[in-house]
């Protein structure tokens, strides 16, 4: 079997040669300060009673687990079941890591949150939690983004968020995070950036780990109660890699349980436009991290391509670097089309729209199924809804023209929520 | 030629600071910056900062990243960094790399500091490398540079503590960057008080010469900076130069000209 893995990185925050902190000098103060504040309030009592309060009664946890049967006859016939952090509030995942840094923020003194977003999932569920704590709150978006994600920008702006288009660099989310940070050195001082993935500087990729964890912590037990025993393999998407290992962590000592994670291959790894890091990167310092980076022959960060906003990115979280080396965790592409392939298939089979994000993780595990045969029982987080990509997959599966589609957003981001006569939503 | 120690000192002998000058290598051109560096030089500016152009530049506001862009655009490679510090270099003043870390990786860290050797250049300034990350493998900044000789600069903020000041200056090499105040690079209209504490606190802590960047831009904040500081660094001041330009020989005029007002400014600073 594979080596050792370390689950908690050391005090610098490396998991092996990933991680780390590399940071203006201007951050360090305040990451010491956050890795501080964590740690105390991972061993509080009234702070993690106030989140599990907040993670049942606010975002809907525990989410459940479904099974898919008739889409896992699709996948081998393996027992496929879905652990359905689409159903949470906001629609995703993201709220967990959100609701976390959002309390530690305000415990901090801080009254005012930044954000990066690429599909909008982290920045809607932070301007959630914005709202509900009474921060202010402003979240970078590459313009890019705040094209192919309309809507979610506009329920950013109906939360009381301030959404600021990036027109930098490649106009995604890795020039987003980039003024996110230039956001932050400037205004440290009251200002918490809730990043949204498990990566960049320490103590993020462990903290928003940690934060995340509850998915397998309930899923794990949720197969063993209803299956009787482990599943197979757990499966995942991996843009930053926050769902995948917070679905992953709680099986990293089950050696029986195969992890499998599966990034954006776009067009095809051979393309060029693909966001397949472990594949088709290299290891790099992005982000505030020592990682797998998209990067060309001089350590310039190179374009990712994805049909989803969310996997679009060039980096990715350094645990899933160590994980990749060391063999616990298998790593592989999903191109467009078959991510959109699974994304219909689950549409028609179980009456779920997934976020295309998920449907990577959808494709990838009806290969797995494939793979070990109809006795396996595959677990598949399905880590958002697909409410945001509606207009992406109409376009896709042409159901719909262009210009109505492009009527509808422009009037959802125009329209004042209520009209004169207190009409409207 | 002069190492970076040296000319720190003769401006020290001299009862004034040193005038650091930044643009980054490519913009315009390779060459049309090797120009405007050595407008600089001839305007009075002591040390010479080349900017490795990189793709995600968290610490640099608008007005270099748009330079920086252009240089990418161009395709301009880390060999041509060293072709330009080369060039600079033979000029007699000292040169430095400034460079995110990435690209220093990518190139190979022994390789890196050894070809900068070869280019004549005299160091390198890491904005998001702190001395943490350099003494660990696979980076091992601080055995790279101690092995070639190279002058290491590393950054201090207002928000550093004592322990992070003590901690950096005593890895530092050349001289102790002192980042003005808490933010990215760009001009600004007033040299904030922060800078100066932060000298001090510096000074309580080291005898290493103290350099100041971020926000100076005119003879005036040079002047204001130059009475508590070893060095003034200007960065964004010269690339708003270049970029406001209406040709090449244009930029390198406004650009020699700026330096000649900055190098007055730092004579002036302690009368």
């Amino acid at each position: 079997m594979s080596a050792p893995v370390r689950r908690s990185p050391d005090s610098g925050g490396h998991f092996g040669p990933y991680g780390g902190r590399f940071v203006p000098e201007a951050l360090m103060a305040a990451l010491d300060e956050l890795a501080a504040a964590y740690e105390k309030a991972r061993l509080d009592d009234a702070f993690q009673t106030e989140l599990t309060g907040l993670l049942t009664t606010y975002a809907g946890r525990p989410s459940p687990i479904t099974d898919a049967r008739r889409f896992a006859e699709h996948a081998g016939g393996a027992r496929v079941l879905l652990k359905r952090e689409d159903l949470n509030h906001t629609g995703s995942h993201k709220i967990n890591n959100v609701l976390g840094q959002a309390l530690l923020a305000r415990d901090m003194g801080k009254t005012r949150v930044i954000a990066e977003t690429g599909a909008g999932q982290h920045g809607v569920a932070t301007a959630t939690a914005a709202a509900l704590l009474g921060l202010e709150c402003v979240v970078y978006m590459g313009e890019e983004d705040t094209r192919r994600q309309a809507l979610n920008v506009a329920r950013m702006r109906l939360l009381g968020a301030e959404v600021v288009p990036v027109d930098a660099g490649s106009r995604t989310l890795k020039d987003a995070i980039n003024e996110a940070m230039r956001d932050w050195v400037t205004s440290v001082e009251r200002t918490h950036y809730i990043l949204g993935t498990v990566t960049g500087p320490h103590p993020f990729p462990d903290m928003v780990r940690d934060f995340q964890r509850i998915i397998g912590d309930e899923a794990r037990q949720q197969v063993l109660d209803l299956t009787g025993r482990l599943p197979d393999a757990v499966v995942a998407c991996v843009g930053g890699g926050s769902n995948a290992m917070g679905i992953f962590t709680a099986f990293l000592d089950d050696t029986d349980v195969r992890l499998f994670g599966f990034e954006a291959g776009g067009e095809g790894v051979d393309s060029g436009r693909h966001a397949a890091r472990m594949s088709g990167g290299s290891p790099g310092v992005l982000h505030g991290t020592r990682t797998y980076v998209l990067q060309d022959e001089m350590g310039q960060t190179l374009p990712s391509h994805s049909v989803s906003a969310g996997l679009d990115y060039p980096g990715v979280g350094p645990q899933h670097a160590w994980l990749h080396d060391t063999g616990r965790a298998t790593y592989a592409p999903i191109t467009d089309t078959e991510a959109m392939d699974a994304f219909a298939l689950l549409c028609r089979t179980e009456g779920i729209i997934p976020a295309i994000e998920s449907a990577h993780a959808l494709s990838g595990a009806a290969k797995v199924g494939l793979d070990l045969g109809p006795d396996a029982i595959v677990l598949v987080n399905l880590s958002g809804r697909g409410d945001k990509d509606v207009d992406t997959a109409a376009k896709w599966f042409a159901v719909i023209s262009d210009e109505d589609i492009v009527e509808s957003a422009v009037a959802v981001v125009e329209e004042s929520p209520q009209d004169a006569s207190g009409q409207g939503w | 030629m002069r190492g970076l120690t040296e000319v720190l000192e003769a401006a020290r002998a001299e009862g004034r600071a040193a005038l650091v000058g930044y643009l980054p290598a490519g913009y315009p051109s390779v060459t049309g910056a090797v120009d405007a560096m050595l407008a600089m030089v001839r305007g009075g500016v002591d040390v010479v900062e080349v900017g490795l152009p990189y793709s995600d530049p968290l610490m640099d506001g608008p007005t270099i990243q748009r330079a920086v862009e252009v240089a990418l655009e161009h395709g301009t490679t880390t060999d041509d960094v060293f072709t330009t510090v080369r060039d600079v270099a033979g000029s007699g003043a000292p040169t430095l790399v400034m460079s995110y870390w990435n690209p220093v990786e990518r190139y190979g860290v022994r390789r890196f500091s050894e070809a900068l050797v070869a280019a004549g250049g005299a160091g390198v300034i890491t904005p998001d490398l702190t001395p943490d990350e350099a003494g660990t493998a696979p980076s091992d900044w601080l055995g790279a540079t101690d092995a070639t000789g190279l002058d290491r600069v590393f950054l201090v903020a207002p928000s550093s503590t004592e322990d992070r000041l003590r901690f950096t200056a005593e890895h530092c090499r050349g001289f102790v960057y002192a980042a003005s105040t808490m933010g990215v690079t760009g001009t600004r209209s007033a040299v904030g008080d922060s800078a100066e504490t932060l000298v001090r606190r510096v000074r309580a802590v080291t005898d290493k010469p103290v350099c100041v960047g971020l926000g100076v831009s005119d003879g005036n904040q040079a002047a204001q900076v130059a009475s508590f500081a070893d060095g003034v660094i200007v960065g964004s001041a010269f690339v708003r130069a270049l970029l406001d330009a209406t040709s090449p020989e244009a930029g390198v005029r406004a650009v020699e000209q700026l330096a000649g007002e900055l190098a007055d400014g730092v004579r002036r600073g302690r009368s």
